[in-house]
C-alpha cells in the first residue's frame, strides 16, 4: 500500500467506514510508516479539537435582538 | 514494528441520532401552542446555531440575521416538522439555508456548493510534524476559540460548510449530503480536503516545540 492510498482512504478510516480487509492493510502500513502515522493522528486530533470546542455565548445585544424578534412574532401569533 | 497505537476518532454517538429525553415533548408542546417550550428550544440551540451561521457567512451581521430568520422560520413551520429526524437536525438545515442565502447575496461569485470542484491540489500532506497529546491544552479557551474561528474562516465555502455540518454539528454524512443537496461521494471528498487543509493550517499552532 502506498502513502497516497492512505490519504485517499483517510476520511473513511477515521469514520470507521472501511471494510475490515482495507482497514487491516492500512493499519499494517501505519505500523511501518511514521509520516502516515503522524498525518492520521494529527488529522484525528483536528477533528476532535473542533468537535470538542464549545460555542461561545451569544453576544448580549445579539441575544436581545433574537429574543425581541421572537417575542414580536409570538405576540402576532397569539393575537 | 508492532501495530500502531492509533485508534479511529473516538466517535460519540452522532448528536443527530441522540434525542435529548425531553426534546420530543418540548416540540410537541410548542406545536400545541406552548410558547415557553419553543423558547426553551431556542435557548438550548442559539449558541450552536449562531456559531453555524457565523462560520458559514463569515460576517457578524449576516450571521445574526440568518440565525434570527432560522428560528422564526422554524417556529412558523413547526407544524410541518414530522419528527422523522431530530428537531436540531431540522433546525440546522433551516439555518444552513438562511446562511447560504446571505453568503450568496454578499459574495455572488462564491462557487456553487453543488458544483464539481477540482482543486488540482495534491492531497499528500507537505508538513508532517508531531503535535503530541492534547495540543489544544496548550492554549487558553478563548485563544483556542479564536484560532479555530480563524482557521475555519480560511477554508473555501464548499469545504468549510461540509466540515461545519459533518465534524462540528456532527450530522451524519448522509444528513450533510441531504442538507446541502450534494451526493455522498461529494461530501466525502470535500470532507477529506477540509480535514487535511485544517490539519495543515493548525500545524503552525500545534506542532511540538512551538509552544513548549
Amino acid at each position: 500500500m502506498k502513502c497516497k492510498t492512505i490519504i485517499s482512504e483517510l476520511a473513511d478510516y477515521l469514520d470507521e467506514a472501511l471494510d475490515p480487509i482495507l482497514r487491516a492493510s492500512i493499519e499494517e502500513h501505519l505500523g511501518k510508516c511514521k509520516d502516515c502515522r503522524i498525518v492520521v493522528d494529527t488529522c484525528k486530533q483536528t477533528i476532535e479539537i473542533f468537535c470538542d470546542s464549545e460555542p461561545a455565548p451569544l453576544p448580549q445585544t445579539t441575544r436581545l435582538r433574537l429574543h425581541e424578534a421572537l417575542a414580536k412574532r409570538l405576540r402576532r401569533v397569539r393575537a | 514494528m508492532g501495530s500502531p497505537k492509533l485508534d479511529p476518532v473516538a466517535r460519540r454517538p452522532l448528536p443527530s441520532q441522540v434525542v435529548k429525553d425531553d426534546e420530543s415533548a418540548l416540540v410537541a408542546a410548542a406545536k400545541a401552542g406552548d410558547i415557553s417550550a419553543f423558547e426553551t428550544l431556542v435557548g438550548r440551540y442559539e449558541r450552536k446555531i449562531f456559531r453555524l451561521t457565523q462560520n458559514i457567512t463569515q460576517n457578524r451581521e449576516d450571521a445574526e440575521d440568518a440565525m434570527q430568520e432560522a428560528f422564526l422560520k422554524a417556529f412558523e413551520h413547526l407544524q410541518s416538522f414530522e419528527g422523522n429526524s431530530r428537531f436540531y437536525t431540522w433546525l440546522v438545515r433551516i439555518a444552513v439555508n438562511q446562511a447560504l442565502m446571505k453568503l450568496r447575496k454578499r459574495r455572488p461569485n462564491v462557487v456553487s456548493l453543488d458544483e464539481e470542484i477540482d482543486t488540482g491540489e495534491d492531497l499528500v500532506p507537505r508538513e508532517v510534524e508531531d503535535w503530541g497529546p492534547s495540543p489544544a491544552d496548550r492554549y487558553a479557551q478563548t485563544e483556542l476559540s479564536e484560532i479555530l474561528t480563524k482557521v475555519i474562516g480560511e477554508l473555501d465555502p464548499p469545504f468549510r460548510i461540509v466540515f461545519q455540518l459533518r465534524d462540528i454539528e456532527e450530522l451524519s454524512t448522509e444528513e450533510t449530503a441531504d442538507a446541502l443537496g450534494l451526493s455522498v461521494p461529494a461530501v466525502k471528498s470535500r470532507l477529506l480536503r477540509a480535514r487535511l487543509k485544517l490539519r495543515q493550517t493548525l500545524n503552525q499552532y500545534f506542532r511540538l516545540g512551538e509552544n513548549q
